[in-house]
C-alpha cells in the first residue's frame, strides 16, 4: 500500500519532468527565440546581440533547461520580457484569481451535481429523471463562450443585476471581486455539473441493478438504508477520478470564459502572453497548468486507493 | 398458526407479462404448491423454465417487467403480493430468507463480511448492538468458516468462492429462518467445494428444522439435499413427488428425457440428447407445452392441456399419456463409434516438461537477472497426445487446465520445455508467429459461445472467416461449404442470416463447433465447451463432437471441470492439481483404484442424480492460490500425507500398466488398500477446517 503510494508519487513527479521537458523543447523549438519575439522589427544587428548576451540565449540549450529547472525548483520562473517583472510576481496573483474562480465552482458544482445524478439514478425513467437530464445534455452541449454570453445578455444587459465585464484590478483584494466572479462561477459550473451528474447517474443505475442490491432488498433493507449503505458508496467511487478530471479540465475552460469576461485571472494570463510573444510567460504558465493538472490526477488516485477497499487490500 | 399448517402455500399462481405487442405471456402457469416445517423441496428444470421467478415469487419479488396475473402466494396464511413494504422487509431475511445464486456479486463490495450480518442481525431480531458481534461470530462459526474472527472484518472480495457461499448462509441464518430459499447455491463453486456446502446445508437443514425450497438444474445437488423434487417446464409444474421416485422412476416423459441426458460417473457412454428446444418463456400454446419435443405425443397433446393428476406412485404428473411411458423403450443413448485402436497411433502433440507462468518478473529481478522466486502457474507437465485420441484435461480452477490450452493455442508462451505439433512443428512460438497452415490446423472452442461469436456477425460471416482464411473460398463453393457445414452441425440452412443473440445457447456453441471445424483441424482444443449449456443440451454438444470426431479422425484435448463429462468424452484422462499433473491414464482406468489422492477426492465429490449414492469427501475444502515450492503440489490438502517427503520430493511417477501413471510416494498397492476401505464407509466428512484460504 505505501509502495504504491509512494510509486504513484515518484511517477507523478517524473511526468512533471517529462512536461517541463517538452514545454522547454516546444519553445526552443519556435522559430526565433525570446529576444527576436520582444524586439519585434527592431530584432537585427547589435540591439539583437546585446540583449541576447544580456538574457544569455547564446548558450547551449542544455545549460540553460538546467537553469530554468533549477530556478523554477526555487520559485523563480525568471524575468517576464514584456512586462519586466519577474513571472512568479505576475503568476502568483493571476493564480489566486483563477484558484478562487475554479474553487468556488467546484464547491458549488460537484456537491449539486452528485445530487442530482443521485435522483436522476434513483428515480430513473420518471419524468425528474428526465427533466434532470435533458437540461444537463443541453448544458453539456452548449460551447461556454455562448452560455457566457446569454449569462450576460440576461443578468447585466437586460436585468442589469450584475455586471458583464470584470473591471477589477488583477492584484485587487479577494472582496472586490465578489460581485464580478458570480457569473463567470455559474457559466462555469454548468459544464462541469452535467458531466459529472450524467456520469453519477449511470453509476448509480449501474449498482442498482446490480445483484448485491436485489439481495439487499430480499434480505429486508428497508429502501433509504439500502441506497445509502449499499448503493451510495458503490456508485460514488468512480466519480472521485472523474471529478478530478473534470476540475483538471476546468482550469482549460477558464481560460475561455476568463477571456469572456475579462477576468484577471491565468487563463487570460496566457492568452495575453502569447499574443505578446512573451516566451517565458508561455513557458511557465504551461508548467504550472501541468503541476496542477497532474496534482489533482494523482490526489484523486491517492483517494480512490484510500477509499476503495479493493485496491486498499490489494496483496502484494 | 397450527402446527401442520403450510409455511408456504403457492394456490393457482400465475405469474406473466404484457409484451410489445400487447399481449400477455405467462410467465408461471398454474402453480400449486406447499411447504410444510422440515420441508426439503427441489425445483428443478433447464434455463428458462421459471424455478428462479416462482422461488422470488415466493418473496413476493418479481423482476421488473412481471406481475401476478392470477392467484396467490401465501406465507404463513398471508398472501405476499398483498402486503406493504414494511411487512414484507421484515418477513424477507427474517423469517423467509435466501440464498443467492452468486454469492461473490450478492455481497455488497463497500461493507465488511460483519457489517452485513449484523445488518441482518439489527433488521431482523432483537438482540441489542452490544451482541451482534457475538451472534454474527457465532453464525460464521456455524457454517464451518476457519478464523470467524478475523473473516469478520474482512471484505467480500478477500474471500474464495467456496466462503463467498457460506458468508451468504451466514447471513440468511442470522435471521433465524423458518423458510431458506436457495436460488442454485452452489453454481459456479467447484465440484469439491460444491459437494462441502451441500453437506453443510443438509446438515443445517436437519439440525434446525428449517424448510428449504432448493432451485437447481443440477439433479445431482437436488438428490443430495431433497425430499420432494418438483420438475419444471415452460412455467407450470409437470411432475412432483419424492425425490426418490422423480429421479429413479420419472413418470413424465420430460423428466425422463433429462435424466438420461445426465453423462454418469460411472458409464462411459455420450448421454441421450432429447431433441428440440423448451418454448420461449411465455410461448407456451393452448396444448400441452412439451408437444414439440415429445415421443409420446399425439393430437390430443397439442389441442388440451394436461392437469397435473396423480400418477402411478404418490406423485402428481401433468401428461395425458403418463400411464404408457412404461412401454416406451428408454431413450437410446448414441452408440459410441467404435473407436479404433489408438495403442499404435502416431502422436500430434508432444508436451516436454512444459512450464508457464503468469508472475511478471519484478524491477529486481530483472536488473539483477535472477530466476523467480514464484513457483510458476504449470510446471513439469508432459504429455504425448495420440492422433485420433480425446484426451481429458480435468482438475478444480485454477488448476492450469485452461493455461495449457492457451499454450498450445500460441495465446500464452510457455517459460520453458517444449511443446511440438506432430514432433516437428516447435509450437512454443506465439500465434502471431506461427504458419498459417499450423493455425488451420489446431482449433480452439470456447466455454461461452456468448462472449466467444461476434454478435454483430451473422453464421454465415461467422463461417465465412476460416473458410476465406485458409482455403481462399468464394461465391458459390463458399456458400456450398458454408450449408455443408450448417448440415453437419444439425443446424438448419436458414440460420445463415442470423445474428448470436437470435439463437439459444446450445445453437450459438453448435455455430462455435461449425467454426472450429470449417478449418478442417487436426486437434481440436475444448475448453469447458458445455459448462455454460443446460444438460439436454450439453448431451446433444457431445454426441456432436464425438460424430465429428469419428468422421474426421480429429484429436480433441477436453478440459472440463465436470468429471462425468470427461468420463463420457475421453479416452484418457489426465488429473492436474495446482498446474501439475497427478494421473495421467486410460479413462476406465483413472476413474477406478488405485487412485491419486486428489482424483480419488474429485470422484468422490461427484454428485449423480440418485439419492442413494452418497459423497465420499475425502479432503478438506480449501482453496490454494499458489503452488507449494516443493514436493507432492496436493501435500497441503492430501488425506493420505505420509510425511515430510511429500513437502520436500517430488513425487514419483508409479506405473499400474497400459499407461496409467500416478504420482504419489505412497506405493500403489498400499494406496489401493486404504482407498478400498474408505470406498465401503462413504460419506465421511474430513475435518471441520473447511473454506481456508492459504496464499
Amino acid at each position: 500500500m505505501i509502495k504504491l503510494f509512494l510509486q504513484r508519487i515518484v511517477l507523478g513527479l517524473l511526468t512533471l519532468v517529462f512536461v517541463s521537458g517538452i514545454v522547454f523543447v516546444a519553445v526552443e523549438a519556435l522559430p526565433g527565440d525570446a529576444c527576436t519575439a520582444y524586439l519585434g522589427r527592431m530584432a537585427k544587428g547589435t540591439r539583437l546581440e546585446n540583449c541576447r548576451r544580456d538574457f544569455g540565449i547564446e548558450r547551449p540549450a542544455l545549460t540553460r533547461y538546467a537553469e530554468w529547472t533549477l530556478g523554477t525548483l526555487q520559485g523563480d520562473f525568471g524575468m517576464s520580457l514584456s512586462r519586466d517583472k519577474p513571472i512568479s510576481d505576475i503568476i502568483g496573483t493571476r493564480l489566486r484569481n483563477t484558484l478562487i474562480l475554479g474553487l468556488s465552482a467546484t464547491l458549488i458544482g460537484v456537491p449539486l451535481a452528485i445530487f442530482l445524478g443521485i435522483i436522476a439514478g434513483l428515480w430513473r425513467d420518471r419524468p425528474l429523471d428526465l427533466w434532470i437530464s435533458t437540461i444537463a445534455i443541453f448544458a453539456m452541449t452548449i460551447p461556454e463562450f455562448v452560455s457566457s454570453t446569454l449569462l450576460i445578455l440576461v443578468f447585466s444587459v437586460w436585468l442589469g443585476w450584475l455586471p458583464g465585464i470584470v473591471t477589477t484590478p488583477p492584484n485587487a483584494p479577494l472582496t472586490e471581486f465578489l460581485s464580478d466572479i458570480i457569473l463567470p462561477i455559474i457559466a462555469l459550473a454548468l459544464v462541469m455539473t452535467a458531466h459529472i451528474l450524467r456520469m453519477v447517474r449511470t453509476s448509480v443505475i449501474d449498482v442498482m441493478g446490480s445483484d448485491y442490491v436485489q439481495m439487499a432488498r430480499l434480505k429486508g433493507v428497508p429502501y433509504w438504508r439500502m441506497v445509502f449503505r449499499h448503493v451510495l458508496p458503490n456508485a460514488l467511487l468512480p466519480t472521485i477520478n472523474l471529478v478530478a478530471l473534470t476540475i483538471a479540465w476546468l482550469l482549460g475552460g477558464v481560460v475561455v470564459i476568463e477571456v469572456v469576461f475579462n477576468y484577471p485571472g491565468l487563463g487570460r494570463l496566457t492568452i495575453d502572453a502569447i499574443s505578446d510573444r512573451d516566451l517565458a510567460l508561455v513557458q511557465a504558465i504551461a508548467l504550472v497548468l501541468a503541476a496542477v493538472y497532474i496534482g489533482l490526477n494523482l490526489f484523486a488516485d491517492l483517494l480512490t486507493l484510500i477509499v476503495n477497499p479493493r485496491l486498499r487490500t490489494m496483496r502484494h | 398458526m397450527m402446527m401442520n399448517d403450510p409455511l408456504i402455500q403457492v394456490k393457482d399462481l400465475s405469474v406473466g407479462f404484457t409484451n410489445r405487442a400487447g399481449d400477455t405471456l405467462p410467465i408461471l402457469r398454474n402453480i400449486d404448491l406447499s411447504l410444510h416445517k422440515g420441508d426439503t423441496i427441489g425445483l428443478v428444470g433447464e434455463s428458462g423454465c421459471g424455478k428462479s421467478t416462482l422461488a422470488l415469487a415466493m418473496m413476493g419479488y418479481l423482476k421488473t417487467g412481471l406481475r401476478v396475473l392470477d392467484g396467490e402466494s401465501d406465507f404463513k396464511g398471508h398472501d405476499v403480493f398483498g402486503l406493504d413494504h414494511h411487512a414484507l422487509e421484515d418477513i424477507r431475511g427474517g423469517e423467509l430468507a435466501l440464498i443467492p445464486q452468486n454469492a461473490g456479486q450478492s455481497l455488497t463490495p463497500t461493507m465488511r463480511i460483519g457489517q452485513q450480518i449484523n445488518e441482518a442481525l439489527m433488521l431482523h431480531t432483537s438482540l441489542s448492538k452490544s451482541q451482534w458481534r457475538e451472534r454474527s461470530i457465532e453464525v460464521l462459526t456455524q457454517v464451518r468458516l476457519p478464523e470467524p474472527e478475523v473473516l469478520f472484518d474482512r471484505y467480500p472480495h478477500e474471500l474464495s468462492g467456496g466462503q463467498q457461499q457460506r458468508v451468504a448462509i451466514a447471513m440468511a441464518l442470522a435471521g433465524e429462518p423458518d423458510v431458506l430459499l436457495l436460488d442454485e447455491p452452489t453454481t459456479g463453486l467447484d465440484v469439491t467445494t460444491q459437494a462441502h456446502v451441500l453437506e453443510l446445508l443438509s446438515g443445517l437443514a436437519a439440525e434446525t428444522g428449517m424448510a428449504m425450497v432448493y432451485v437447481s438444474h443440477d439433479l445431482g445437488a437436488i438428490a443430495r439435499i431433497c425430499d420432494t423434487v418438483v420438475v419444471m417446464y415452460a412455467g407450470e409444474i409437470v411432475l412432483s413427488g419424492t425425490a426418490r421416485q422423480v429421479l429413479k422412476h420419472p413418470d413424465h416423459p420430460y423428466a425422463r428425457g433429462l435424466l438420461s441426458s445426465i453423462p454418469r460417473l460411472k458409464e462411459a457412454v455420450v448421454p441421450a440428447s432429447m431433441p428440440g428446444q423448451p418454448p420461449a418463456p411465455g410461448g407456451a400454446g393452448n396444448g400441452c407445452g412439451f408437444v414439440d419435443r415429445c415421443p409420446l405425443a399425439e393430437q390430443l397433446c397439442h389441442d388440451e392441456r394436461p392437469l397435473l393428476e396423480p400418477g402411478a406412485g404418490s406423485e402428481m404428473v401433468r401428461c395425458h399419456f403418463h400411464e404408457s411411458l412404461e412401454q416406451l423403450p428408454p431413450p437410446e443413448p448414441p452408440k459410441r463409434p467404435e473407436r479404433a485402436n489408438l495403442e499404435g497411433a502416431d502422436s500430434i502433440l508432444q508436451l516436454e516438461d512444459v512450464a508457464i507462468s503468469y508472475h511478471e518478473p519484478g524491477f529486481f529481478e530483472n536488473i539483477l537477472g535472477l530466476e523467480s522466486m514464484v513457483p510458476p502457474t504449470v510446471d513439469r507437465v508432459n504429455l504425448t497426445i495420440r492422433k485420433g485420441e480425446t484426451i481429458g484435461l480435468v482438475g478444480e480452477s485454477g488448476s492450469g487446465k485452461s493455461t495449457i490450452l492457451r499454450a498450445i493455442a500460441g495465446l500464452k508462451a510457455p517459460l520453458k520445455g517444449s511443446i511440438k505439433f506432430e514432433s516437428t512443428e516447435n509450437l512454443n512460438v506465439s500465434v502471431d508467429h506461427r504458419a498459417k497452415d499450423t493455425l488451420r490446423r489446431i482449433q480452439l472452442i470456447f466455454q461461452n459461445p456468448d462472449s466467444s461469436l461476434n454478435p454483430r456477425q451473422t453464421v454465415g460471416e461467422i463461417l465465412t472467416q476460416p473458410l476465406k482464411l485458409y482455403f481462399g473460398l468464394q461465391g458459390e463453393e463458399l456458400r456450398e461449404r458454408i450449408e455443408a457445414l450448417l448440415n453437419r452441425v444439425r443446424l438448419r440452412v436458414d440460420y445463415i442470416g442470423r445474428l448470436p443473440s437470435q439463437l439459444s445457447g446450445g445453437e450459438k456453441q453448435r455455430v462455435a463447433v461449425a467454426r472450429a471445424f470449417a478449418a478442417e483441424p487436426d486437434l481440436v482444443l475444448c475448453d469447458e465447451v458445455t459448462s455454460a449449456l443446460d444438460v439436454s443440451v450439453q448431451a446433444a454438444v457431445l454426441e456432436l463432437l464425438t460424430e465429428l470426431q469419428a468422421e474426421q479422425d480429429t484429436t480433441y484435448i477436453y478440459v472440463s471441470h465436470d468429471l462425468s463429462v470427461v468420463r463420457a468424452v475421453s479416452d484418457r484422462v489426465a488429473v492436474l492439481y495446482q498446474g501439475r499433473l497427478c494421473e495421467i491414464g486410460p479413462a476406465e482406468k483413472v476413474y477406478s483404484l488405485p487412485s491419486h489422492p486428489y482424483t480419488e477426492a474429485l470422484l468422490g465429490a461427484v454428485l449423480e442424480p440418485d439419492p442413494d449414492i452418497k459423497p465420499n469427501l475425502v479432503t478438506e475444502d480449501i482453496v490454494e492460490l499458489s503452488p507449494p515450492p516443493s514436493g507432492c503440489p496436493f501435500q497441503r490438502r492430501c488425506s493420505r500425507r505420509i510425511g515430510e517427503v511429500c513437502d520436500r520430493e517430488t513425487p514419483p511417477w508409479q506405473s499400474t500398466g497400459q499407461g496409467h501413471v500416478i504420482a504419489c510416494h505412497i506405493p500403489l498397492d498400499e494406496l489401493q488398500v486404504m482407498q478400498k476401505q474408505t470406498d465401503m464407509s462413504p460419506a465421511t466428512l474430513v475435518g471441520d477446517k473447511t473454506g481456508l484460504l492459504i496464499t
